[in-house]
């Protein structure tokens, strides 16, 4: 806790961990080498040390095949969710509930605080947010091309496009205004993509401040959406608690956001080198579904982490109480003993048993919303921006942390159609 | 072709739905309920199989 009544001391920002010289023993997640490079890093490690150790983050294993990371995403014996975000520090808060419920769960608690949410993101539930989801990425596109000046033809896709859209699907899900998505990636950034690493923050600038104050001007004014949803519900006749609410609350926004903007980020840089892929999508819609999955199995973006909770024994190595496990679930969809020609993109996959909404009783919750994000925002891309290239591949910066996206994504535009009926 | 599906391997991915909705249903929660008991019609075999290609808990199995 800070001292109220004195001003805070600055305090000078962490220093810049050295890049690791052997990923195999000294792996760095956080690090932008690793960014870089992420999916020969998998493929390296998955054919000379299929588990691999550092001793950062006060000790952590990277499992990379399939089958290692099935096993621990379906042990919650052995490893516990208590914390699914690798960081310096080990969280204090017990299990079964932890901060951010159900993701930090375990059983029991895990399957009653899920299903109390689920209903609000089945396939079901979420169909009717498509037209709105449909109307917003049209409504982003033609701010896009209204805003590029005579001649020129080059966006940042990344930062015009595919970042606002799970940012305001949410918000609306949630009910606060959408002009608060600023603020929302900010939030995440820090959380993710550098977690503990940032430096100091003021307290009124924080996430939980934030949603402190949504949370009382909802029960202020009570109204249907996702937080009034989850003010009604009752635990055995009793309200939920407000650090369950928050908790909840604080995992769909930071759940909600980069990961669904990370792949629809990198599907567009997929498509932008690949112009048969563009093509087809052009010319064969309904290929559309199987290329989204194909798209997640190839660019999954969600990394989780698991404590180890009693000794085990993975891939060969022992693994001790209060290690870190890291879930890779990308690498294990480039695993060669789990897909045929991993390394290809094969827009109508037949076989696509992918992890990139995980596996086991943690299986993504808004898996739903995600799909049917990532699809319209493709549709309605490929649809008004039926060819395009990437302007400056040098310029793509992938983020750093448990989320893979690209973060700077310069495209060309080579053909632009006017909105308006479809 | 006869067709199973395992409810406890169930863990809602809904890709059994999105893919063939002749043969997969949802309930409120997102877990898939079987439409069919047993066998498969024909004209829905094709269907069935992508639906157990690609679930990745393993919770439908055909047997031819």
């Amino acid at each position: 806790m800070t001292d109220q009544t004195t001003p805070p001391r600055p305090r000078p920002a962490p220093e810049e961990r050295p890049a690791p010289v052997d990923w195999a023993t000294d792996w760095d997640h956080t690090h932008e080498a690793y960014a870089a490079a992420a999916p020969e890093i998998w493929d390296d490690l998955r054919g000379r040390c299929p588990v691999a150790h550092t001793d950062r983050f006060g000790g952590a294993w990277l499992p990379t095949s399939h089958q290692d990371v099935s096993a621990v995403a379906h042990d919650t014996t052995h490893f516990t969710s208590r914390s699914v975000i690798v960081s310096d520090f080990k969280p204090t808060a017990p299990a079964p509930v932890g901060f951010a419920p159900p993701i930090t769960s375990d059983p029991p608690f895990h399957e009653f605080a899920r299903r109390l949410l689920l209903p609000a993101f089945s396939p079901k539930a979420v169909r009717p947010l498509e037209a709105t989801t449909r109307e917003l990425c049209g409504g982003l596109i033609d701010t896009m091309l209204d805003g590029l000046a005579e001649g020129e033809d080059t966006v940042d896709v990344a930062t015009a496009y595919s970042q606002h859209i799970p940012v305001q699907v949410i918000a609306h899900m949630l009910g606060v205004p959408p002009t608060d998505g600023d603020r929302f990636r900010v939030f995440i950034h820090r959380i993710l993509e550098k977690p503990g690493q940032t430096g100091p923050t003021d307290t009124e600038d924080t996430m939980i401040s934030y949603l402190e104050g949504v949370i009382a001007d909802h029960r202020a004014t009570p109204r249907d959406d996702l937080i009034g949803y989850l003010l009604d519900l009752e635990i055995e006749g009793r309200p939920l608690g407000d650090d369950h609410i928050l908790g909840t609350v604080a995992l769909l926004l930071i759940a909600g956001i980069d990961t669904t903007w990370s792949a629809i980020g990198a599907s567009i840089w997929h498509l932008a080198q690949h112009p048969e892929h563009r093509r087809r999508l052009v010319e064969e819609p309904e290929v559309m579904p199987f290329a989204v999955e194909e798209m997640l199995r190839a660019y999954a973006p969600v990394t989780m982490a698991r404590l180890v909770a009693e000794d085990v024994e993975l891939g060969g190595q022992q693994l001790h109480k209060d290690d870190w496990v890291l879930l890779p679930f990308p690498s294990a969809n480039r695993d060669p003993e789990a897909f045929d020609q991993p390394d290809e993109v094969v827009l109508d996959r037949e076989r696509n048993r992918h992890a990139a909404f995980g596996l086991g009783i943690h299986r993504c919750l808004g898996s739903n919303l995600a799909r049917m994000e990532l699809r319209v925002a493709l549709e309605e891309w490929v649809r008004r921006v039926p060819d395009f290239e990437l302007a400056d591949a040098e310029a793509v910066r992938w983020s750093t942390g448990q989320v893979r996206g690209p973060r700077q994504l310069p495209i060309r535009l080579l053909a632009t159609r006017p909105g308006g009926p479809r | 072709m006869r067709i199973q599906y395992d409810r406890a391997a169930c863990q809602g991915h809904n890709r059994c739905y999105l893919l063939a909705p002749e043969l997969f249903d949802v309930d409120d929660e997102g877990y898939a309920i079987l439409l069919v008991e047993g066998e498969v019609p024909t004209d829905l075999e094709g269907k069935a199989r992508l639906a157990a290609d690609n679930c990745p808990e393993y919770a439908i199995t055909l047997e031819a």
